[in-house]
């Protein structure tokens, strides 16, 4: 078998004292999609954040496609890479946040290609029709002149998806994608990340959409506390939670 | 409620009594500044001049002001002013910038670094730091580019490029210096605040898709800091066009320095005065002009709907006159499409 896309290994971090994350494990296997559930404050982002190295792990190893992220391990030492290094890993792996943050000065299609000309080098022409392309995939082709403020949150959600995809990565993260939309609009991105898993996409989800995470999801990580407590089939570990904490977050949740 | 259903009810208005004393105050005032300014005196008072066959002239001597308005020294001072400004503002806008993001450094040494400069231009007068700059030489009569320190080494003292401190810092170029430094300490705070002003979010994001710190800054946090840098920055190249008349301290004749030779020579004091100002509101106008259509250009995408410029807003509020008036004159109403 092939290296896993994502492989943690006793990652930890701490923020000024305070340990968030205290020795995570978490295997990532290529095209499947993983939910990472469980209170806020648990550590589920900041793990997220840890792969595409937004943040800096303090120790454990963390590795996607069998590279570590952020170090380059030569005659038994940990080298950090420089920025430059860092940029190109993390052009390959996509990132959608909780509140979109599109670059509010420029309109939708400038969202999508700016990062395609200036950090793949990608001619403006390509870009523009590889931008369009993706438009129509998450069913926004009429808004590409619109700037990020004149879309309403599943909009905007639906460009960051794009602008994300656009990178064309192997990895897509998602941290609490839906956390900060009107309900009525949760389903519109549901639909495009579903339909993104459809397609192969290894996806790694923190989320509180439970539903989503049982339909989609290979795998569910249940975090407390800054370890997994629970991992496993969500139709298994949703329906039949082994810990006690698990049963409890559910019953809050559900 | 009895008026239900009675759509023709008028509505009337709060009467505002004590607003109408307060419009009526204003309106003597005004009225009693205009009659001043276009007032005549008897010859030999005031700014006038005897001597011409007139037995009255105007109080604020607008003959001698409409005169001196276009003389040559005069709009050479003009463009001394117009030239002052632009370099002096370039070199406190790239430096401001520079030392804000110095000053957002991680690095501590590069942080109070960019502190310290603003403390310490910011601290003293600009007008000592003009004769600074003016007498430059007293402190370091030449300066060379060569290897830092290598004078204390015998025979390994290498210029590539010397020069003397007396010719190179002329008065204009004194000014220009010492204004351009002073500024750079003002706009290093307002592109600080700019840079702050910009959603941690954005950088973030740029970030995520692999653009480099250098990148990050210069396509998605400056363009957006900008919205927030403007209008500060305007008020600042205002401020400039006027610092600009300190210049005349050390000898540059920018406008204020062509009107002072001017009336040393004829006493005309009043007069030369109000050319200079005539020509500083002018520019100032001008200046006011571009800077809303330049902070409408980056405000793209902040509001949904851009202000609309004077023009668009006259043409509104014609259509708005034009409505009220019926079909028969709907030429009026395309006057202002």
């Amino acid at each position: 078998m092939t290296s896993p896309m994502v492989e943690a290994r006793g990652v930890r971090k701490s923020y000024g004292g305070v340990e968030v994350l205290k020795g995570v494990d978490l295997t990532v296997v290529r095209g499947e999609v993983t939910c990472l559930i469980g209170p806020s404050g648990s550590g589920k982002s900041t793990l997220l954040r840890c792969i595409n190295h937004l943040e800096k792990h303090d120790a454990g190893e963390l590795r996607v496609e069998g590279h570590l992220i952020g170090y380059e391990a030569r005659d038994g030492k940990l080298y950090e890479l420089n920025d430059k290094q860092i940029c190109s890993e993390r052009s390959q792996i996509g990132m959608v946040f909780q509140r979109f943050n599109l670059f509010q000065h420029l309109t939708v299609l400038e969202n999508i290609t700016i990062g395609q000309t200036k950090v793949k080098g990608v001619g403006s022409d390509a870009a523009v029709a590889k931008a369009r392309e993706l438009l129509a995939r998450v069913g926004l082709v009429a808004k590409e002149k619109n700037y990020p403020s004149q879309l309403s949150g599943g909009q905007q959600q639906r460009v960051a998806i794009a602008r994300a995809l656009a990178m064309e990565p192997k990895l897509m993260l998602f941290d609490e994608p839906t956390s900060a939309l009107d309900p009525e609009l949760v389903g519109e991105v549901l639909d495009v990340m579903k339909d993104l898993a459809l397609s192969g996409m290894t996806m790694i989800v923190v989320t509180h959409e439970m539903n989503f995470a049982r339909e989609v999801a290979n795998t569910v990580y249940f975090l407390d506390q800054g370890v997994i407590e629970e991992s496993g089939d969500p139709k298994v570990i949703l329906s039949a939670p082994a810990s006690q904490r698990l049963k409890s977050f559910l019953s809050k949740v559900l | 409620m009895t008026s239900n259903g009675d759509a023709t009810l008028k509505v009337v208005p709060v009467r505002h009594r004590g607003r109408w004393v307060g419009v009526g105050a204003a309106l003597l005032f005004i009225a009693m500044l205009v009659h001043t300014l276009f007032s005549r005196v008897p010859n030999g008072q005031g700014s006038c001049h005897p001597g011409k066959g007139v037995a009255t002239c105007w109080r604020f001597a607008w003959n001698d002001v409409g005169q001196y308005f276009t003389t040559s020294e005069i709009l050479h001072g003009l463009l001394i002013t117009l030239e002052l400004t632009p370099l002096a503002m370039i070199i406190g806008i790239v430096l401001g910038v520079i030392l804000a993001v110095m000053r957002l450094s991680p690095n501590r040494l590069l942080s109070s670094t960019a502190w310290s400069y603003t403390w310490f231009f910011r601290g003293t007068p600009v007008f000592v730091q003009l004769y600074f700059w003016l007498y430059i030489a007293l402190l370091y009569p030449s300066f060379s580019i060569g290897l830092p320190f290598l004078h204390y080494v015998p025979f390994t003292h290498v210029a590539f490029w010397h020069f003397d401190s007396n010719s190179l810092f002329t008065p204009f170029k004194a000014a220009v210096v010492a204004f351009g430094l002073n500024e750079a300490a003002y706009m290093s705070e307002i592109a600080r605040s700019g840079l702050i002003a910009v959603d941690e979010g954005q950088i973030e994001a740029a970030t995520s898709i692999g653009m480099t710190r250098g990148q990050t800054l210069r396509l998605v946090i400056l363009p957006q800091a900008m919205r927030v840098i403007i209008p500060p920055t305007g008020n600042e190249v205002i401020s400039m066009l006027k610092t600009t008349s300190l210049a005349s301290a050390i000898g540059v004749s920018e406008l204020i320095g062509a009107a002072t030779n001017i009336y040393t020579g004829n006493y005309k004091i009043m007069a030369l005065l109000i050319v200079a100002s005539l020509w500083y509101l002018i520019v100032t106008t001008i200046l006011s002009v571009g800077q809303f259509y330049l902070e409408r250009r980056f405000a793209k995408g902040a509001l949904r709907t851009p202000p609309p410029t004077p023009i668009q807003r006259i043409r509104r509020d014609l259509r708005g006159i034009a409505a009220k008036f019926p079909t028969g004159h709907r030429k009026f109403a395309e006057v202002g499409q």
